[in-house]
């Protein structure tokens, strides 16, 4: 055997290994076969939670969404920001079926799409929304807010026999620990701060454990500390959800994108620019639609 | 609705006391049925109606204190009647938030199903001397229609007097909520709907009797209804099914079901985007709400001996919200103690200044609205309070 022999079959050999360890990590097409895709399961194999196509609504004549596109990968943090009116809420609007696009498609996973389910539907496959206005239940306790956004049957025999087992009880402290209202358990809910209010409905959507959570303004309101440490639950929760975070609060994006994660730019229902944070802070048409010429 | 004004709920002492958080959820997690004071109101109230009330009005001498005369036993009876009904409103509007100026077409269908039943037990006895009832002699009818096939037996008109009621309330509440037919728009449409069923029944050719309804009854399961001691039972089983009844509703608000509802009437939208089916939680209350209202008109047409499409009125369902608002919306107890009150009012007003009733019902309501947001129950919970404060 001579050396070069030797040589070349040590290379091949190592790009084998190579391409085997590239196809192992990203799960490879192989890993499609034999495996069980239910109805109401989301199938995220090929590695997307959301996509969007095409999506356009219009609101007599005024196109709120104009042929948007959109993906996010599982388990991304994907930070969007964009002018007032430009879609933004709408876009949850379609992806959580409160609004029905007059074109395009939405699907999540690969296999569920949204367009044909109702929004209770949609929240039981695993998104989860935030609403721009903290929305909790006013009348409940703390505790009682937490207890019916608990992963559970949501059927009404289900719900009326219900009682709540240890594990659930553990899980609902825990949450209430996380989003620092273990204090204020008993408390009626509309007697909230305006930030506590919102965390509230964070962890109201960390109880339903969905695969995907969409938030809206999330810390409007809050102080600066609040602020701070909504980003590191946000951070924390970042590659076992996919998160969709809209929001204005510059310094709040830069805290979540750590400088390398994507930012999309919505204008006008469309997508404008997407990036890094400081890629689109330089790109010019993005200078233009938030400061206006 | 305005809701903000309401106080925080009390909590419950044990809960206040426990310090440390695990035992504080586990106390949270169990709700319980009632306080032991409310058990001993329940008793209490048990203990009336099925021993106190017999023993003064058959037993105790006409001339001694106790007694109780047939009229405050045939009053009370009919209000515990209403009574039901405003518990039932409590469930669908002080819990879910969802307003129905219907519910007298409910109590009306339970009513006419014990009235077809007593109409074809007054068998020959009626004037006509006819195995028909008198109005079909009157309209020279023949036969009996199709739709009283089943009157003759007791039991089957039970059976509708909760399936008539029950399954109309499930059909249009399931294209009304289907729909997301809210708010006011949801109020108009049950008072339109019971404003046409009056217009039915007052027509001869349905079938009902017509503007006159079911009168001059006979005899209940073979035994006379005008007699002190059928009245009697009449009473007495009124009085059990209003606290059983309270006791299901206490039951179902105490539950995860009964929190639903009231997160429906808060945040309907949040509720959705948290998985839950608004459409089928609504319609079972709704249809609950509604098969209670049939059954206390069924136990309200004997009592009183008269039932016509004057029940289905439109004023006759906004007074039963009426006798909800003005005892406290979203209490249970409220409602009962509104309808006691507002019907105990009407009675006292139609005896002394009869001219008077319908400016003090519109100036009741405006009064609650304006300055009791929370009821009668609500003032004296505040009241309460506010002894409590002066106390420490």
């Amino acid at each position: 055997m001579t050396p070069e022999l030797q040589q070349a079959g040590a290379e091949a050999l190592q790009r084998w290994r190579q391409k085997e360890q590239v196809s192992a990590s990203s799960g490879g097409r192989s890993a499609s076969f034999g495996r069980l895709v239910h109805a109401h399961e989301p199938d995220f194999a090929h590695g997307v939670a959301l996509y969007l196509d095409d999506i356009t609504v219009s609101f007599d004549g005024f196109k709120a969404l104009n042929a948007l596109s959109l993906a996010i990968n599982v388990g991304e943090l994907r930070c969007i920001i964009g002018p007032n009116g430009a879609g933004k809420t709408t876009m949850m609007d379609v992806i959580t079926g409160k609004t029905r696009p007059d074109l395009g498609s939405a699907s999540f996973g690969q296999n569920i799409d949204l367009l044909r389910l109702r929004e209770n539907a949609i929240a039981q496959i695993g998104i989860g929304r935030k609403f721009q206005k903290p929305t909790v239940y006013e009348q409940l306790s703390v505790f009682e807010n937490l207890e019916l956004a608990l992963a559970a049957d949501r059927r009404v025999r289900a719900s009326l026999f219900s009682r709540l087992s240890g594990t659930q009880l553990d899980r609902i402290g825990e949450v209430m620990t996380l989003i620092h209202l273990l204090p204020e358990a008993q408390r009626t809910a509309g007697l909230l701060s305006h930030g506590q209010k919102q965390w509230l409905e964070i962890g109201m959507l960390l109880m339903q454990d969905p695969k995907l959570l969409l938030l809206d303004e999330p810390v409007a309101g809050m102080t600066d500390e609040e602020t701070e440490r909504t980003a590191e639950l946000f951070l924390s929760l970042e590659g076992q959800h996919s998160l969709v975070v809209v929001e204005h609060d510059m310094k709040f994006v830069e805290q979540l994108t750590e400088g390398w994660k994507k930012v999309t730019v919505l204008h006008e229902g469309r997508v404008l620019a997407e990036g890094t944070l400081s890629d689109v802070q330089a790109n010019e048409q993005v200078v233009e639609v938030y400061l206006g010429r | 609705m305005k809701r903000d004004r309401m106080p925080e709920a009390p909590v419950p002492l044990d809960i206040q006391r426990a310090q440390d958080p695990a035992s504080m959820l586990q106390a949270a997690s169990r709700p319980r049925l009632l306080t032991p004071a409310g058990w001993g109101g329940v008793l209490l109230a048990l203990a009336i109606v099925a021993i106190g009330v017999p023993l003064a009005n058959l037993l105790a001498p006409v001339d001694s204190v106790f007694h109780l005369s047939d009229y405050a036993v045939g009053l009370t009876g009919k209000i515990m009647c209403y009574a039901i009904c405003a518990l039932a409103i409590d469930l669908i509007w002080g819990y879910t938030g969802i307003l129905s100026l219907g519910h007298g077409l409910f109590f009306a269908l339970g009513g006419y199903a014990m009235g077809m039943y007593l109409m074809r037990q007054i068998g020959r006895d009626g004037n006509y001397a006819s195995e028909l009832p008198d109005f079909m002699v009157f309209l020279d009818w023949k036969a009996l229609p199709w739709h009283w096939a089943g009157s003759g037996s007791f039991v089957f008109q039970m059976l509708m007097v909760l399936l008539v009621p029950g399954l109309l309330a499930l059909v249009f509440g399931f294209f009304a909520f289907r729909s997301r037919i809210k708010g006011v728009y949801f109020s108009i449409i049950t008072q339109a709907l019971t404003f046409a069923a009056m217009l039915l029944f007052f027509r001869n050719e349905t079938g009902f009797g017509g503007n006159n309804g079911f009168t001059d009854f006979k005899r209940i399961l073979g035994m006379p209804i005008a007699t002190p001691s059928t009245r009697m039972l009449l009473f007495v089983l009124t009085g059990c099914v209003l606290i059983g009844f309270f006791l299901m509703a206490r039951a179902i608000v105490t539950s995860k079901f009964g929190r639903v509802l009231q997160a429906i009437r808060d945040a309907e939208s949040r509720v959705m985007f948290t998985g839950y089916d608004p459409l089928a939680y609504k319609l079972a209350i709704w249809t609950l709400s509604a098969v209670m209202c049939g059954v206390a008109g069924a136990l309200y047409v004997p009592q009183v001996g008269i039932i016509n499409p004057s029940e289905m009125s439109p004023a006759a369902s906004i007074e039963m919200a009426i006798w909800a608002a003005v005892g406290g919306r979203a209490t249970l107890i409220g409602p009962i103690v509104g309808a006691f009150f507002v019907n105990g009012a009407k009675s006292w007003f139609t005896q002394v200044v009869p001219e008077f009733w319908l400016y003090f019902l519109g100036a009741l309501f405006i009064a609650v609205t304006l300055f009791l947001p929370n009821g009668l129950v609500g003032l004296a919970a505040q009241l309460r309070r506010k002894k409590k404060g002066a106390d420490e």
